[in-house]
């Protein structure tokens, strides 16, 4: 096969993949979507083993691997319980990363393959470009795994710092560059391996100081890395439909970290940089005195709920925790008997990834056009009877717009405390994430429900 | 004065870059999740270098170290593309509208 007409293909593999993202602009779309992303996979992968046109040993072997990955994928893709969509997620990045280290190293060592030049006489567009992608593949890989470790517990979720963290990273990411320009003019093997094993470190470097509560972010940004790390590849190889790729991905996981960044009214450096909580633990000691605090039963709360004419439902990262979104719809459907509206309030960093509580709610079976994002029901919150708070902590806080000296100050919140009364569910009066008191606590029409989200609603459906 | 290629892919990378900023925009924040793990699968087209990586060269190379490094990317790549575009074809069938019967 022609070099132009390999190229022609990857163009429309490139373009089936475009269309695989248009397609999530909405749910019925979605799926026709995800159909030509397959496709263009099909696609690319075929034009790529035929145009070798190698089918003896090598094929069978690619056939073996193939079957073997895809079978994992497929194993895990099936068994993955929706509240571990984060981690999964995060899992994946590091699988990208590693491959595009591998390919990269590949490269590096074989370079006659790709029409590159030879090994220590590599073409010095080649090398630039294959060290960015080895490096940015690299940091995502082990950025990834401890985003996975993070997510998924192993690892504790607070932030971890240290004195001259910064300057460490600065020195690592000059060093790295250093090391790039050094490896164009000698063209050393050894130097390539310090230049992953660098990044290697960097990776974990810059994801430990950061907190479980900014995992949207720093998911969404080392999605954006696993693109442009497959982008720098890309140029490598020439291979257009990995570029056009890698620039798909790499500004889609740009984007998602912004929209994350701006629903917690933070700069994006400010996350990067580390965490909240380690350093804002002034503002919580301050007002240690005892407020009084309403509580209440699942009786009290099924009463107030039967008697209502609208409910808005608000869910955080604690109920995917308790896995209560199944507890949740059964309420709802028994509200509904009763008549009552119900909708659902969805903060954009809900969760513990972008999306997440979309995803747990259409597991449970809630239709998603009774769901909604916070600028679309905010206002509905004036007007509605209760408002059901279940794992939902920060991003109710009325601190928000009231305290100038809050750490959450300015951050976008839904109005919960504007609705005529509020159901808390929570186990304790302890802080959220933000380690701040959350004002909505001690308000006059707020009613806490101390209790795991789960056996709670499951009460409250008993007592309707 | 001919055009160096490597203008010719960097146009490509450059426009591609805000065709996935308007594409993504224009995505319904419901749908983040499936949006990420189907980004994750179709980054796995770096497949296609890993294939080159494994069996470029003669038969009897097939197990020198580039090869074998080209294989273990095939082996990530394809976990990495079954399990992305399976779990969010799983993710998507959960989204259902609201039934009007009722």
């Amino acid at each position: 096969m022609s070099a132009n007409i390999l190229a022609v293909f990857y163009l429309v593999s490139g373009v089936l993949f475009i269309l695989a993202l248009r397609g999530l602009s909405s749910p019925e779309t979605s799926r026709q979507g995800n159909f030509f992303g397959i496709i263009g996979m099909a696609i690319a992968i075929g034009v790529t083993v035929i145009s070798i046109g190698n089918f003896s040993t090598g094929f069978i072997f690619l056939l073996i691997f193939l079957v073997i990955g895809g079978s994992i994928g497929a194993f895990i893709a099936f068994k993955i319980p929706m509240t571990a969509m984060p981690e999964l997620v995060a899992g994946f990045h590091s699988l990208v990363g590693l491959a595009a280290v591998f390919v990269a190293i590949s490269a590096f060592l074989n370079p006659e393959v790709f029409n590159l030049g030879f090994p220590g006489k590599i073409k010095i567009a080649s090398l630039i470009e294959m060290s960015l992608g080895a490096a940015i593949g690299a940091i995502t890989f082990t950025g990834s795994i401890i985003a996975f470790l993070k997510l998924r517990g192993l690892m504790s979720g607070s932030p971890i710092t240290f004195i001259g963290q910064h300057f460490l990273n600065l020195a690592l990411g000059i060093l790295l560059v250093g090391l790039i320009i050094y490896l164009c003019n000698a063209q050393k093997e050894y130097l390539f391996w310090a230049l992953i094993a660098i990044s290697f470190l960097v990776g974990v470097l810059l994801i430990i100081p950061i907190g479980g509560a900014d995992m949207p972010v720093v998911i969404s940004m080392l999605n954006s890395y696993s693109g442009w790390a497959a982008a720098g590849i890309g140029f490598t190889l020439e291979n257009t439909a990995l570029i056009i790729t890698g620039a798909l991905v790499g500004s889609s996981g740009a984007i998602l970290s912004y929209i994350m960044c701006k629903g917690m009214n933070r700069s994006f450096f400010n996350v990067i940089l580390g965490g909240w909580g380690a350093s804002e633990e002034s503002s919580k000691s301050s007002s240690k005195e005892q407020k009084p605090v309403k509580s209440g039963n699942a009786d009290d709360a099924a009463f107030l709920m039967k008697n209502a004419s609208s409910v808005i439902i608000v869910p955080g990262y604690g109920m995917a925790v308790a896995q209560a979104q199944h507890a949740l719809r059964e309420m709802v459907d028994s509200l509904k008997k009763n008549g009552v509206k119900v909708s659902y309030a969805i903060h954009p960093v809900a969760g513990r990834m972008p999306g997440h509580m979309n995803v747990l709610l259409a597991e449970a079976n809630v239709p998603y056009d009774e769901v909604f994002e916070l600028e679309d029901i905010n206002n509905d919150f004036a007007n509605c009877d209760v408002a059901y708070v279940i794992g939902a902590n920060d991003v109710t806080n009325p601190v928000a717009k009231t305290d100038p000296q809050s750490p959450i100050y300015g951050m976008p919140i839904l109005d919960v405390e504007k609705s005529k009364s509020v159901l808390f569910v929570k186990r304790s009066l302890s802080p959220g994430y933000a380690g701040i008191d959350n004002d909505l606590f001690y308000r006059e029409n707020t009613l806490m429900l101390f209790a795991d989200a789960k056996k709670m609603t499951e009460d409250i459906t008993k007592n309707l | 004065m001919e055009i160096d290629p490597f203008i010719f892919r960097l146009s490509i990378f450059i426009l591609s870059i805000f065709v996935g900023y308007y594409v993504v925009w224009s995505v319904t924040p419901s749908l983040h999740t499936p949006l990420m793990s189907v980004t994750n699968a179709i980054s796995s087209v770096i497949i296609v270098g890993a294939i080159v990586a494994a069996l470029a060269g003669d038969n009897s190379k097939i197990f020198d170290i580039a090869n074998i490094f080209g294989f273990l990317a095939i082996i990530l790549a394809a976990v990495n593309i079954f399990g992305g575009f399976l779990v969010t074809h799983r993710m998507l069938a959960m989204y259902k509208k609201k039934k009007k019967d009722k």
